[in-house]
């Protein structure tokens, strides 16, 4: 293997492998921009990937084994949106702790998933998952094609999500209500802004995207479900908002970043070079955290009332 | 806006209970069409929160609101708008990192298209707005930059953009600088021939030379209501305190400084502003034991630089900031603090207490390591409630409990802690900025006591202040800063208010 196709490999490898912590990021921005962060992203995430794994497993060989993935993705992002308004409900209306909340969610999602799986799966399946679509002409183009566009529909979607998210945080009056209700809360009250439903609208939206991301992971990435598919990625969409400074261009390129790390990681244990596999294995994390660390501090940009519960009629 | 201009607004019996608080205690008030009634009252009297009963931000516990004979019930703040009631709240809301459009657009349902934000029919509004009324905002500037004069006039912009045709004013001039006050009076009385306004003050001239009627608030209830024209501010004054209130004044007669030492003596001190200027250029001021120096300017001109500085908030680029024979250029804040340095700083709720602490923690904050309040890494809660129970009595702070969390007080008792705080530790100098803003009339008293005491105690005291008044009551000099320089410091009694205001726009006559 020489030097060039190495590199042609990691990203080949890198692009898709982005793409569960660019959809689930994309969601924990909204959710962050309004003023709450969703630790129980990964467990979304690992109902996502469940449920969107039974469609194909179950239906294979009858009429509807044609629109199987679709139905899968459907219904990953129905039970994200539904875990992501149960999460609403505890932290907006109850008022509670958004991190333990988060980690509880993430626990429940994680069990759930896993309890039922065993239950009603049993051991390793692999689904057909879904196909690659070679974008026609594109994909042609040397280097380019194969990097970019010769990947499954979902690679594409996210990707043209980027803008659309950005459309919609920074164009529209739904987003730059989910900015205010995130940066003063008291304000946007004033103005007539129902702070509660805004956080329950982008809590919603945050669990159908994260619901989508594991829906990807077991349908267009391992195309199987196992309980610990999700591994963490979850965690790692929440911390790549913080690193992506709430915008949808900065957690895309922190997605990427973080994939490509693991895709180098994986070419160098799959090339036999001679490094210590424990160092390769640490090295996307590493890096997240030393970029985390050594990005300026910009002020007056992220939501400064994340983790906050809102109550008007309280002064602190 | 679906309902017809209000000719006549009432309330009716309108009660508020906060937790061990009776906030509002069946309040009756009524304003009529084009007119201006003030609302005054001391501190926690109650007017911020009947004002935001009125807006449909608090659900009164009883009572009614009747508009043009009719009873209305104010759910959320779009029905106060529906009804064109506005309101400048006490505390600005604008969100920080936000443009100014944006701002506005937020509460502009008429921009809210399906999926479009119309920012450019907004830009047209304020702007129309703006240029109506002569009061100029930049549409695109970032709320974070601009000053707490632009951001007060962007908050009057807003509220009528939004279309209000009743405005209400929370303090809207308790952060201006006299000029933009003046000016805001102005404005205003121009604008009552076509608004009805309510306009809450602690400021008894403005309060004259605006309002037709004037209600007094006190301990929640309403004591006073009367055509303003018939009562002068001495008179309202002593309502609204129940008692006479006369501001002490600073007696330097007959004493000679010129032999003293400077207790806090600061030598040529260079400090960096926020945005890497030179804020303070070469200031040297010697403050003698058991004497006040007023520093007068227009704010914005190193003040809070200085204040800073002086408290090891900000490092100085150069100088030396001398306490009683201690070199403190450069000190971490604790050292100062050890050294006994005392601050009121600008912001209450950001430098000088903990919000979410109670009251008698905030109390005994800067001392906590000390022997009186722990002892083998506990503290001693016995004598820490002692504490917070006296110095509650001696500076009339207004609590439910001292147990309750500071920052729900209202902000003159807030400003109490603090000063109580501070003065009870004993200072050997004293650094006061704007020390009274917001504050009402008897607590103003009050305050201006306590610093005369303190200076009477041999305290070395700089006083950071706009109001010349004050600095002219209390200072035995007066310093006047101007652009990161003192430009002149002149004995307290040969200071008159045209001297210093020229001063203070940099004119000096030599
Ligand atoms: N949200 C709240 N929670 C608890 N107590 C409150 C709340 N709002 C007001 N209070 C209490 O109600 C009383 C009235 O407060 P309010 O803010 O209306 O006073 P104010 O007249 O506006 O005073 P100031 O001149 O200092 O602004 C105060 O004692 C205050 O501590
Ligand atoms: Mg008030």
């Amino acid at each position: 293997m020489n030097g060039g196709s190495f590199v042609l490999n990691i990203l080949i490898l890198g692009v898709p492998f982005s793409v569960a912590l660019l959809l689930a990021g994309l969601g924990e921005t909204i959710n962050q921009r309004a003023g709450v962060f969703n630790l129980g992203c990964e467990g979304i995430m690992a109902m996502g990937a469940f449920v969107a794994f039974l469609p194909p497993y179950f239906l294979a060989g009858t009429s509807l084994a044609g629109s199987a993935n679709l139905i899968g993705l459907a219904l990953a992002m129905v039970v994200g949106t539904v875990l992501g308004l149960l999460f609403a409900l505890v932290v907006v209306t109850f008022r509670a702790p958004q991190g333990i909340a988060g980690i509880g969610l993430q626990m429940l999602g994680w069990g759930i998933a896993g309890t039922l799986f065993r239950h009603y799966v049993g051991g390793v399946t692999g689904v057909p998952g879904i196909a690659p679509m070679p974008i026609p002409v594109l994909s042609k183009i040397p280097v380019l094609g194969q990097v970019l566009f010769n990947h499954n529909p979902l690679v594409y979607i996210a990707f043209l999500l980027v803008p659309v998210f950005w459309y919609i945080l920074f164009k529209t009056p739904w987003g730059l209500k989910v900015r205010a209700v995130g940066t003063y809360p008291r304000a946007a009250d004033s103005l007539g802004i129902r702070v509660a439903r805004v956080r329950y609208q982008a809590l919603a939206l945050g669990g159908a995207m994260a619901g989508l991301a594991g829906a990807y992971l077991s349908l267009a990435q391992a195309k199987m479900f196992a309980d610990d598919l999700v591994a963490g990625r979850g965690f790692i969409a929440v911390a790549l908002v913080y690193f992506g400074r709430w915008h949808p261009v900065g957690v895309m390129l922190g997605a990427l970043l973080f994939s490509l790390a693991q895709a180098l990681q994986l070419s160098i244990q799959v090339a036999g070079i001679d490094f210590p596999y424990e160092f390769a294995v640490m090295l996307p994390y590493v890096l997240v955290i030393v970029v985390l660390a050594l990005v300026r501090k910009a002020r007056m940009v992220g939501p400064t009332e994340l983790g906050k519960p809102f109550d008007r009629e309280q002064r602190v | 806006m679906g309902h017809e201009p209000i000719r006549s607004l009432e309330l009716r019996g309108i009660t508020k209970r906060f937790p061990g608080i009776l906030a509002c205690d069946h309040i009756d008030l009524s304003v009529g069409e084009y007119s201006v009634r003030a609302l005054v009252g001391e501190n926690g009297a109650g007017k911020t929160t009947l004002m935001n009963i009125l807006m449909g931000l608090y659900q009164p516990d009883e009572g009614h609101i009747l508009i043009n004979g009719k009873e209305v019930r104010f759910r959320s703040p779009n029905d106060a708008f529906d009804h064109g009631i506005g309101m400048v709240h006490q505390h600005f809301m604008l969100v920080q990192n936000m443009t100014v459009v944006e701002n506005v657009a937020l509460g502009m349902k008429s921009a809210h298209l399906p999926f479009r934000l119309d920012l450019a029919s907004v830009r047209k509004k304020i702007v129309e707005v703006s240029e109506r009324h002569e009061l100029p905002v930049n549409p695109d500037a970032m709320v974070w930059q601009l000053s707490v004069g632009e951001q007060q006039r962007v908050e009057l912009v807003k509220t009528l953009c939004l279309g209000a045709r009743f405005l209400i004013l929370d303090e809207p001039t308790s952060a201006l600088t006299p000029q933009e006050t003046d000016e805001l009076i102005a404005l205003l009385s121009k604008m009552s021939g076509e608004l009805s306004i309510v306009f809450i003050s602690h400021k008894l001239h403005e309060v004259k030379a605006l309002s037709d009627t004037v209600s007094i608030l006190r301990r929640g209830r309403i004591v006073f209501e009367g055509r303003t024209e018939n009562h002068s501010p001495s008179e309202l004054a002593a309502l609204m305190t129940g008692h006479e209130v006369e501001l002490p004044r600073v007696d330097s007669t007959g004493l000679d400084r010129s032999g003293d030492r400077g207790l806090l003596s600061i030598r040529d001190l260079r400090v960096r502003g926020d945005r890497g200027n030179l804020a303070l250029d070469g200031v040297t001021l010697e403050i003698a034991p058991g004497e006040i120096i007023g520093l007068a300017g227009v704010s914005g001109n190193g003040q809070r630089e200085l204040a800073e500085a002086l408290n090891g908030l900000r490092r100085p680029e150069s100088g030396s900031i001398n306490l009683d024979g201690v070199e403190l250029a450069g000190s971490s804040a604790s050292r100062i603090i050890a050294e006994g340095m005392g601050y009121i700083p600008e912001d209450r709720n950001t430098e000088g207490i903990v919000p979410s602490f109670s009251v008698r923690e905030n109390l005994v904050l800067k001392d906590i390591g000390q022997r009186d309040w722990s002892r083998g890494g506990f503290l001693r809660l016995g004598a820490i409630a002692a504490n917070a129970a006296g110095l509650r009595e001696r500076f009339d702070i207004r609590c439910p409990s001292t147990d309750t969390a500071a920052g729900s007080l209202s902000g003159g008792n807030i400003q109490k802690v603090i000063l109580a705080r501070e003065l009870a530790r004993g200072p050997k100098a004293l650094v006061a900025v704007y020390p009274t803003r917001g504050l009402d009339m008897g607590a103003e008293e009050f305050i201006h006591k306590q610093l005369l005491a303190r200076r009477a105690e041999g305290v070395a005291i700089l006083l950071i202040s706009e109001e010349l008044e004050e600095i002219m009551n209390l200072s035995d000099r007066v310093a006047v800063i101007y652009k990161g320089k003192i430009l002149k410091v002149v004995p307290g009694r040969d200071a008159t208010k045209r001297s210093l205001g020229l001063l203070m726009a940099g004119v000096s006559d030599e």
